[in-house]
């Protein structure tokens, strides 16, 4: 309410003050036109995670960064060819980008055939990658064998998240 | 404080040139123990009476190991005390070695009464006869004027009053447990009728750390565990290692540069190599019984076969060109055959194939998988991982038949033989916590145990026995 007061008692007194000094012009200059102002520039740093990020890349394909396969198995499954397209989405929109597909097996193998069985699951999803169109001298790979879980439990659910081949950024 | 600082920027260097390759200073390898003749005692050296090959006999054989005399006790390196406390001590190694091995009933120093130096070539029958031990063991250590140690072993049949054998070793102080070692290796051949074993060395990977972050670092101990090292720092993953024949190198496979790749690491120079330049990942490394050859696993586009080239170098050679996983590998002792593990048939099984790649044929039929096939340093059986539900360890002969499970673990893996193939060692993954140890077990199954290491312990590689 004081602010409104104020801004009146403002514009009053300049009206008066020119209303003193000067002629009032003969014609009043046009109206503004209706157009929306210069957009203002762009903020130079990004609000969210940056391209080639390994958020920004798990943002895209909303988590899914990762696929799984069954015991001493390699093969795509229906449910990760559908997070493998989403990932060629994301490469193909980007294709400055390079990764790496880190395969990884269960505690319940071997450690070499482990390692050994890793590589073929991280082959088997750049295999299907490269099929979607994306280049294979952008994907490296790497297997950790049993080296690396990331479920810590000795239990079937453990082990089935444990079997994994996950896309990883190279930054 | 002036040479402070301009040591400062070297130590910088250094260390950081070392963790690039997360490699520990180089240690060295003791070499060949000097073999003496030792003093002739009267006895002749008869045969053993009633030798046996069903260790259930020799297994009850009590044994008595006094402390080793001394002619004077003079000050040495290898003990504070002296000569004469470095005798007590070897009598104790040698009680070890037999007691953790479940062979014969030995009985210790520290129970027994110290022979004189002059007693060791003529004991006191009439003390030792008061006692249930029918075998004895005695020996002296002397400190020579250059340092090293003179050791003299002599293993009596006390009802018999003779002297069975007698052997003797030059050795410098810091090997003075390897004279220990040697003594065991006189009692436990001349008693068995089997191969020596004690003086030998095994290389592992020290574990520690979290499950989801665990920490495995190259090392190697003596036999018994002693003469702990750590040979890399646990900057990167190391797994699988395996001693050359001569001890001189370790095969092991390193995630130094990101992937994994086996390299070649010099124990006296502390220097390594890659066993193959090329931008596949390589795994599995062993070595052919003379040291010439290293067989590696490679995986090109995910396919894994087995590859042999020569130690020095050179043009690889695939072994193996099945579709799927062929991987590891195990020299026949006389080098012509390689057993190794192949999935070929939809899952891991153990195959036999000449050293040249052909003649490859499936050896287990069983049931359950076979997977890291070891054969043994005699040649008539191979050790390998049996999974049928849980791992275990078992054997079975060169043509699949006679399998027999040995180990009843959670998860067993990994078996490595003795150098004379009456034990094996493998380690053990606890479920849950997934921590591992090292463990042994005899032929029988009967005598398991784990053994003592500073940090958890996977991946054990027994060496052969030292010269």
């Amino acid at each position: 309410m004081n602010t409104k007061l104020a801004t009146v008692l403002l514009l009053a007194s300049a009206t008066t003050l020119a209303a003193c000094g000067k002629k009032a012009p003969e014609q009043l200059p046009p109206p503004p036109v209706d157009t929306a102002p210069p957009a203002a520039p762009a903020p130079t740093t990004p609000m969210g995670p940056q391209v080639g990020s390994q958020e920004h890349f798990s943002n895209a394909v909303n988590g899914q960064t990762v696929i799984y396969f069954d015991t001493d198995r390699f093969n795509i499954s229906t449910a990760s060819a559908a997070t493998l397209q989403a990932q060629a989405q994301y490469f193909a929109q980007y294709p400055q980008l390079t990764f790496t597909i880190e395969g990884h097996a269960d505690e319940r193998g071997t450690r070499e055939y482990n390692l050994a069985l890793g590589e073929r699951r991280a082959n088997a999803a750049k295999n299907y990658l490269v099929s979607l169109g994306i280049a294979p001298n952008r994907i490296a790979v790497v297997s950790y064998g049993k080296e690396r879980p990331v479920a810590l439990g000795s239990d079937e659910q453990s082990w089935a998240q444990n079997r994994r081949a996950a896309s990883v950024m190279i930054r | 404080m002036k040479r402070m600082i301009w040591l400062a920027p070297l130590a910088l260097v250094f260390s950081i040139a070392v963790q690039a390759q997360d490699l520990g200073a180089p240690v060295g390898e003791g070499g060949r123990v000097e073999r003496i003749q030792v003093a002739p005692t009267d006895a002749t050296d008869g045969p053993l009476r009633g030798t046996v090959t069903d260790e259930s006999d020799w297994s009850d054989i009590g044994i008595a190991i006094p402390a080793f005399a001394t002619d004077r006790n003079r000050e040495t390196p290898a003990n504070a005390e002296g000569t004469g406390a470095l005798g007590r001590e070897i009598a104790r190694v040698i009680t070890a070695n037999l007691r953790n091995n479940g062979l014969f009933k030995p009985v210790g120093p520290d129970s027994l009464p110290s022979p004189t130096f002059p007693q060791i070539t003529s004991p006191a029958w009439t003390s030792w006869r008061g006692r249930s031990a029918e075998m004895l063991v005695h020996g002296y250590v002397q400190a020579r004027d250059d340092g090293r140690l003179v050791v003299g072993c002599y293993l009596y049949d006390v009802s018999l009053q003779s002297e069975l054998i007698r052997e003797g070793w030059i050795v410098p102080p810091a090997d003075w447990r390897r004279a220990a070692h040697k003594c065991s290796d006189v009692i436990f051949a001349r008693l068995t009728g089997e191969s020596p074993f004690f003086d030998s060395r095994i290389a592992y990977i020290a574990e520690t750390g979290p499950k989801d972050a665990r920490v495995k670092r190259l090392a190697i101990m003596d036999s018994d565990g002693a003469n702990h090292r750590f040979l890399t720092l646990g900057s990167a993953t190391a797994l699988t290692p395996r001693f050359s024949p001569d001890y001189s190198k370790i095969l092991y496979l390193s995630y130094v540069d990101g992937n994994p790749r086996i390299y070649v690491y010099d124990i006296g120079t502390g220097q390594q190599t890659l066993v193959t330049e090329n931008r596949n990942p390589t795994i599995a490394p062993r070595w052919s019984p003379d040291g010439r050859s290293i067989l590696y696993s490679m995986s090109v586009a995910g396919n894994t076969d087995i590859y042999i080239v020569p130690a020095t170098g050179g043009t690889s050679k695939r072994l193996t060109d099945a579709p799927g996983i062929d991987v590891g590998g195990s020299f026949s002792p006389d080098g012509t055959k390689i057993v190794f593990e192949s999935d070929r048939s939809g899952s891991q099984q153990c195959y036999i194939m000449n050293v040249d790649g052909s003649n490859q044929r499936r050896i287990s039929f069983f049931g359950g998988r076979c997977a890291t096939p070891e054969w043994s340093p005699r040649g008539d059986q191979i050790a390998f991982t049996r999974i049928a539900g849980d791992f275990n360890i078992a054997v079975m002969n060169t043509n699949g038949g006679g399998m027999r499970v040995l180990t009843r673990g959670w998860q067993d893996e990994a078996p490595t033989w003795a150098p004379n193939g009456r034990i094996i060692q493998f380690f053990r993954t606890e479920r849950g916590s997934g921590r591992s140890g090292i463990w042994q077990v005899d032929l029988t199954g009967r005598n398991e145990r784990r053994l003592p290491t500073p940090v958890d312990g996977s991946d054990p590689a027994w060496g052969p026995i030292r010269p």
